[in-house]
């Protein structure tokens, strides 16, 4: 499969580690009601679709950005590839 | 129809024309009392063992395509019991048990081979660990015995016990471990099932399940609404799509396996071999074939094919421990969907829908536990309780913190 990194192009994704499903992104608020819940879902429970799939994946090998892929389970297809600063950002992560 | 020397003779004097479909091609009930989805290997060793050891009727099996079209047809074909830990152990010594009186308990040649397994050992470190995991094995009823490196090169001589990163010190073996014709473990237990009046209904497709008031009261499928009091699900590659029609998220991704078969070879290694530190396994066919695999793609997938970087990498893990592998040309590679849990480990339980249980989980190891999977969650649908051997395999474990964590790693869902 070819990444294309949003600043490097198109990247071989053996260069790139796998870590799964993008909503690790939004880490539950650890001091909030329900808390022990919302991790338990956070770390354990995967929506695992079979079609687009939004993902993280870490350019280790390359300039060590986090990446946002989305992703074709069924066919591979790679649609979409952003830097996840910026997904983060948009979604409220960062302040 | 039973199956013995004698039948094969009698029929050879009647030109072999007695022999019958061996199962049936029903059309499906109005309703039943259990419905299992999936006619893999664990959805019909379930349905057998409902029949069979807990005397329930008005069975069916419910698969999407055709019987044992699924990860039954396209692993690697490997038995053991080989774990560490009490709440995995027992359950798979159990399935080996099982295993060694399959055949004559199905009335199958299901070609059951115990001709051995060694997990290959490089450090003092690893010995350390498999000792230790021996010492849990036996205490288990298991077998093991640690192979000292002369031992390893007396049965395989032309490994490569040198090499500089991961010389070869010795092994564990586990002797009643081995191989089965994989194929025919899913045609044995439907015979079996069949012939006790289950229906196995193929082309069927599940598309949604019919819940009331927190009760299952059947299945939509592509044949029309099938009824049951309990629907059992066994469709472990699929279990996140299927469970979802319950509304379900299950603590599972799927992702891809590769496997491997070379061209057929001359005798060349009569057990099963796996060189844990380079991620390669190996036995041979009784074709002649090399069969050998490595690890999963590691990223989600449904598409049941893998990409080549990690076919490299498992020709690069044969390389070292064995360069003459160098000269073998690869036939075939495919590739299976596999559950993979987040602590390695299966899952065989109720769920908050009352009739409905789930069968899956099971990583890369399925196979070897298809009998016990089947016998385990047969107990379950039947009596409501989870067999001894299965008590751990629950949906809770990730939220009290009971994990099986064979590897020791943690929350990540590509263990084994």
């Amino acid at each position: 499969m070819l990444i294309n990194h949003p600043i490097l192009g198109p990247r071989d994704a053996q260069e790139f580690v796998y870590l799964g499903d993008a909503n690790l992104l939004h880490r539950p608020d650890g001091l909030a009601e329900g808390a022990i819940a919302a991790f338990h879902d956070y770390a354990y429970q995967r929506g695992n679709p079979a079609g687009e799939h939004r993902e993280l994946w870490y350019h280790e090998q390359g300039d060590r950005s986090w990446l946002v892929v989305t992703r074709n389970t069924v066919t591979h297809e790679i649609l979409k590839v952003e830097l996840a600063r910026d997904v983060a950002r948009r979604e409220g992560r960062s302040r | 129809m039973r199956y013995s020397g004698f039948r094969v003779i009698a029929e050879a004097l009647i030109g072999h024309r007695g022999w019958k479909p061996i199962w049936r091609d029903p059309t499906p009930q109005a309703e039943y009392d259990y419905i299992i989805i999936g006619g893999g290997g664990h959805g019909l060793a379930t349905a057998y063992y409902l029949a069979k050891e807990f005397r329930q009727a008005r069975i069916a099996v419910l698969e999407k395509g055709y019987l044992g079209g699924g990860n039954v047809g396209r692993n690697t074909t490997i038995i053991r019991s080989n774990y560490l830990l009490d709440g995995n152990e027992p359950f798979y010594e159990f399935s080996l048990k099982l295993w060694e009186g399959l055949e004559q308990d199905f009335n199958y040649n299901a070609m059951v081979s115990q001709r051995g397994i060694i997990n290959l050992i490089h450090t003092d470190a690893q010995r350390d660990a498999f000792t230790r995991r021996g010492n849990a094995m036996v205490l288990n009823g298991a077998d093991a015995e640690m192979l000292s490196r002369d031992q390893v090169r007396a049965m395989y001589p032309f490994l490569n016990f040198d090499n500089a990163r991961f010389p070869i010190k010795g092994a564990i073996m586990q002797r009643r471990g081995g191989t089965v014709r994989h194929d025919a473990v899913a045609w044995g237990y439907a015979r079996g099932a069949d012939s006790r009046g289950v229906d196995l209904i193929q082309n069927c497709e599940v598309m949604g399940m019919r819940i009331e008031n927190g009760r299952i009261r059947g299945v939509e499928t592509s044949r029309g609404f099938i009824g049951a009091k309990k629907v059992g699900v066994a469709v472990a590659g699929s279990s996140s799509r299927v469970m979802g029609m319950a509304g379900m998220r299950l603590p599972i991704e799927s992702h891809v396996l590769q496997a491997f078969v070379s061209e057929g070879l001359k005798p060349l290694i009569d057990g099963v071999m796996t060189f844990g530190a380079g991620h390669f396994y190996v036995s041979q066919s009784d074709k002649g074939g090399l069969v050998f695999g490595g690890d999963i793609d590691g990223y989600n997938s449904y598409a049941q094919r893998g990409n080549l970087p990690v076919i490299e990498d498992v020709a690069e893990g044969g390389m070292a421990l064995m360069p003459m592998l160098g000269r073998a040309r690869l036939l075939r590679t495919w590739g299976g969907i596999m559950d993979m849990s987040m602590d390695g480990s299966p899952i065989i339980d109720r769920t908050g829908i009352e009739g409905l249980y789930f069968n899956g989980g099971w990583c890369y190891g399925g196979f070897k536990a298809t009998p016990a999977s089947g016998w385990c969650f047969a107990h379950l649908l039947a009596t409501d309780t989870p067999h001894a051997t299965a008590t751990a395999y629950r949906f809770d474990r990730f939220l009290k913190g009971l994990m099986i964590d064979e590897k020791g790693q943690g929350a990540t869902p590509n263990l084994h």
